[in-house]
């Protein structure tokens, strides 16, 4: 989707940093671990591919990406804190490292504080991040989870002995902070407490400082887009190429709807239309029961959740859109088409039927793709104008729902 | 009394923040003679859900409440949805009861393992013990508790061991970091120590299985998504024999789990902590209140629910109501930072505006005044303790069978009689049993789901029609793993148009109400030893034996303007 991606000096750099940065202690240290947690180098091999493969970085890559995540001497320091949240985030990343290589990886990276494990409360607790501030500073990651309570001067988060507010919190935190990853849609955009009306003033990360960031949203994330960035980081020691919302293309750049399980029905026209008919019990498009797939950038289809067991379409369920900004105002009503994307839906039988509505079905649906995804960044300040107008159609919709019921 | 040593002074204790639970609590005491005086329970996040759900379409509210917290996570997507299909007047089919019941029993277990060994467990085994363990005694003592352990080996023990010192030696910490080694409020040797960080271990593989069984009919975990109105979406899943014995898979290893190191962990924890398993040691209030969770029949009748309904008060098993009367319930806000009449009213129709008063100078909280964002919930004007124990003492009320079976062998294999039960280790306690409940309760809901398919019943939606009318405030109430959990709602057309949660641990964190009367948490901490107050174990381990969920317990509680409303700040 960008420029063509130029392999060679990326491999350079790679080898110029395995070069420097490796050690052997750590590297043993790693593989110790690894045996300990009881996987052999073949299980590691297999994972490197598959995190290399959605890195979309080529094969060539997946022996040094092995080397980076082994063998990197300097290890970052990880500094994970809480804002406005409901711990959703913190969650889906326990059920990934646990027991995994995954695990093996945090327990050779320093997780210095993090207030849903830390065992210590109250001022030890606060000591530990403390120190931790000073000891790692201007070399930590700093990781956030949650949005931040902007209005009234923050008061609706206050954390700690001293009753500090969270935007002061997050303000002093970061500025030592060499790389800020927001874990989910709540530090990425404000999320749900941002929604209208806003009581808190709630906002996402960057808008409160202005800095780089990256955006790993989704509510709450897949557990590869979190621990694909941090081997990222490991591997080339900067943050990864973003969208214009500061995602990772490595991991939102595709369009649920492209990679759809159940593409091939929205295409032949075969749509579920109401819970548990005939259609959703084959596994029918769910575009007609308000999917937004075709609105949303992310690779859940192809990783699914916990390890892949399941995700929302594939439980029969539309897409709500949930690591789009500010998607609880741009995508609801959740369960009604939203068809800001121009998505036309092929009609008497899909494409398969007529050859000749092809040409006109896929031009429209192409410069839907392309559209919405210009339109990612552009949601974001519209979304104002949004609210206001939503008020209204609040009103109207009541008119709208005896017409709309069959 | 004992001794007054140097540090045991007369003094003023801030906690905070609380760590090892989901959110954002502070907690402060007064400590005399070594001893907790009294004590404040504070909320101190808003997020204001409330408002925000409020104007949105009906068919968005559960996946938003959903939001209110990622660790009960389908507890409040569960709420929304049977208060806004009571609104509706329709109930879903019994395919859609018994998948729900399914994906909430996983939540269930979950919640509770997860709770235990990742949050709590180490409140109770010492890390500085276990490093200190013989592998081989430990492997004897784990034959004294169950005559099946889990992962039981001198070898595994050792490894176990030998992993901890590594981690120890390698001076990164990290959560461990400024922990409570060694303190002597910790009371198991050192092999029980090693026992339980060993399951430690284990429960953290356990709960990934879990999270995946409730993907299976869920969608994913955290934030289910296959809960609709009227019933379920994940019928595929449902239809496919495959999924099923997938499920069933796991369930069989879980329980094993359940049977063989967490039930023997709590007899093992119960048995050392023995001088703690006294009536009074961590509770304050002996009232106990449960609204009944997985109904048992299409109409959801509250007498038919896998986890019984009813309120006893004063810890007395006579004086017993059978049925929960919502309209019972008030809320007062004398003490949190919302402005509002001093007497506590029914939350359909209070209004509440947020009134933050900020603390004192020195960052303490202002005892007589404001200080939470959290209301205090009362049930005909009493303070209730919601949850696991508040269950467990119902079902013994109401003489249900097996429950009352499952805690006459626990405290019979403890020689303790049922008033011990009213006490941090007996709150602890009843959690595991109602875990191992729970689990032998899903293959009841399996062994239901198949019966009726093989019928030829595969509806899992009914249909419905949006109200023109505006309707009454209609509530839900169900049971969240932390304890009861109610949902009102009003509706019009497509449209929420009131919005309230009463959620668990509002009951169990509020700050005291109009009269004086001290919320769960606060009335727990009484007289619990203090001997160092830089290390405040004694107040965790109580405060975390409630599970503590603060995402959920704040938040306004209604606005009926739908706006929220601008307010002044007293600072």
């Amino acid at each position: 989707m960008n420029d063509k991606i130029d392999y060679e000096s990326l491999l350079e750099e790679v080898d110029k940093r395995l070069e420097e940065g490796c050690s052997k202690e750590q590297e043993q240290l790693f593989y110790s671990k690894l045996k300990d947690a009881g996987f052999s180098r073949r299980d590691f091999l297999k994972w490197t591919s598959m995190i290399t493969a959605a890195l979309t970085l080529p094969p060539i890559f997946e022996p040094r990406v092995a080397k980076a995540v082994a063998a990197i001497a300097q290890r970052p320091t990880v500094i994970w804190l809480h804002f406005a949240e409901c711990t959703g985030c913190t969650e889906s990343f326990l059920r990934t490292i646990n027991p995994s290589i995954e695990q093996v990886i945090f327990d050779t990276i320093n997780l210095a504080f993090h207030d849903t494990l830390m065992m210590a409360s109250g001022k030890r607790a606060e000591e530990a991040l403390e120190s931790a501030i000073e000891k790692y500073n201007g070399k930590y990651i700093l990781v956030v989870e949650g949005g931040i309570p902007t209005k009234d001067d923050g008061i609706y988060l206050r954390i700690g002995a001293n009753a500090e507010t969270g935007l002061h919190r997050l303000k002093r935190i970061s500025k030592g902070a060499k790389y800020i990853l927001n874990f989910g849609t709540c530090s990425s955009f404000g999320g749900v407490q941002a929604a209208y009306p806003n009581p808190t003033g709630a906002k996402g990360v960057h808008d409160i400082l202005g800095c780089e960031v990256v955006n790993v949203s989704g509510c709450p994330p897949n557990a590869v887009n979190m621990i694909g960035t941090v081997v990222h980081i490991l591997l080339f020691d900067r943050v990864p190429p973003l969208d214009l919302s500061y995602r990772p293309i490595w991991a939102y750049g595709g369009r649920i709807h492209d990679n759809c399980e159940r593409r091939a029905h929205f295409d032949a026209g075969e749509f579920v239309q109401e819970w548990g008919d005939e259609g959703a019990k084959k596994g029918w498009c769910l575009y007609k029961m308000g999917c937004k797939g075709p609105l949303t950038y992310n690779n859940c289809p192809r990783y699914r959740f916990n390890q892949g067991t399941n995700w929302p379409v594939g439980a029969g369920h539309g897409c709500i859109g949930c690591s789009e900004p500010d998607f609880w105002d741009t995508m609801a009503p959740f369960e009604e088409p939203n068809d800001k994307a121009g998505i036309r839906i092929p009609a008497f039988g899909g494409v398969e039927a007529t050859s000749d509505a092809i040409g006109e079905l896929v031009t429209g649906i192409t410069i839907g793709a392309v559209g919405v995804h210009a339109a990612g960044a552009i949601i974001r300040s519209k979304a104002e104008k949004k609210k206001k107008e939503e008020e209204e159609n609040n009103k109207n919709d009541q008119n709208k729902s005896d017409s709309e019921q069959k | 009394m004992a001794q007054v040593s140097k540090k045991e002074v007369n003094q003023h204790l801030v906690v905070d923040p609380i760590t090892r639970i989901e959110g954002h609590l502070r907690i402060e005491v007064d400590i005399k003679n070594g001893k907790v005086s009294d004590a404040w329970s504070s909320g101190t996040l808003w997020r204001g859900i409330e408002p925000i759900l409020q104007g949105r379409d009906i068919r968005d509210g559960g996946l938003l409440a959903q939001r209110i917290c990622g660790v009960c996570t389908y507890s409040h997507y569960e709420g929304n949805t049977m208060a806004t299909e009571v609104a509706l007047g329709i109930r879903p089919p019994t395919n859609a009861r018994l998948i729900r019941n399914l994906i909430n029993a996983t939540q269930f277990m979950h919640d509770h393992i997860t709770h235990f060994y990742a949050l709590h467990s180490l409140d109770w085994a010492d890390v500085a013990g276990a490093l200190k363990a013989d592998p081989q005694k430990a492997a004897d003592l784990a034959y004294e508790f169950s005559k099946t352990p889990y992962n039981v080996s001198v070898s595994h023990y050792k490894e176990v061991k030998e992993k901890l010192e590594k981690f120890v030696a390698s001076g990164q910490l990290g959560p461990f970091t400024n922990a409570y080694l060694g303190n002597p409020l910790y009371k198991m040797p050192p092999e029980a120590d090693l026992i339980m960080i060993s399951h430690y271990l284990d429960a953290l593989h356990t709960q990934v299985i879990l999270a995946q069984m409730q993907a299976i009919y869920g969608a994913k975990n955290p934030h289910p998504q296959s809960l609709v109105i009227g019933g379920i979406s994940s019928v595929m899943d449902m239809l496919d024999a495959n999924r099923l014995a997938e499920f069933q898979f796991k369930l069989d290893s879980v329980k094993k789990f359940i049977d063989n190191a967490y039930l023997p962990d709590i007899d093992m924890l119960t048995h050392f902590y023995k001088d703690e398993f006294v009536k009074g040691w961590g509770i304050g209030n002996y009232n106990f209140l449960s609204y009944g969770g997985f109904p048992e029949t299409n109409d959801w009748e509250a007498k038919y629910r896998y986890l019984p309904q009813g309120v006893v008060y004063e810890g007395n098993l006579n004086i017993f109501d059978p049925v929960v009367d919502e309209k019972s319930i008030t809320e007062t806000v004398a003490h949190s930072w919302y402005e509002g009449p001093k007497v506590g009213l029914y939350p359909g129709i209070e209004e509440t505006i947020p009134q933050y008063t900020g603390l004192n100078a020195d960052n303490t909280v202002k005892k007589d005044g404001k200080y939470s964002w959290i209301k205090a919930p009362r049930y005909k004007r009493k303070v209730m303790e919601v949850g696991p124990l508040a269950r467990w003492v119902i079902g013994y009320a109401t003489n249900h069978k097996d429950m009352r079976k499952r805690l006459d062998e626990f405290l019979k294999k403890h020689n303790a009689n049922f008033e011990q039960m009213y006490s941090t280790v007996g709150r602890t306690a009843a959690r595991a049993l109602e875990t191992a409940y729970i689990c032998d309760g899903a293959y009841i809901f399996i062994k239901d789901l198949v019966a009726n398919l093989k019928q030829g019943d595969e509806s899992t939606w009914t249909r419905f029609e949006f109200p023109k009318e505006e309707t009454n405030a209609c509530v839900a109430l169900v049971e969240a793993p932390r304890g009861s959990l109610g949902h009102f709602v009003t509706i019009k057309g497509k449209t929420i148009k009131h919005y309230q949660v009463v959620v668990p641990s509002t009951w169990n964190a509020s700050p005291r109400d109009e009269i004086g009367q001290k919320g769960a948490y606060e009335a727990s901490l009484t007289n619990l030893p203090v001997p160092n107050p830089d290390e405040p174990l004694e107040i965790i381990r109580t405060i975390h034996s409630f599970d503590p969920c603060l995402a959920c317990a704040v938040h306004l509680i209604n606005t009926d303007s739908g706006k929220l409303r601008e307010f002044k700040i007293e600072v």
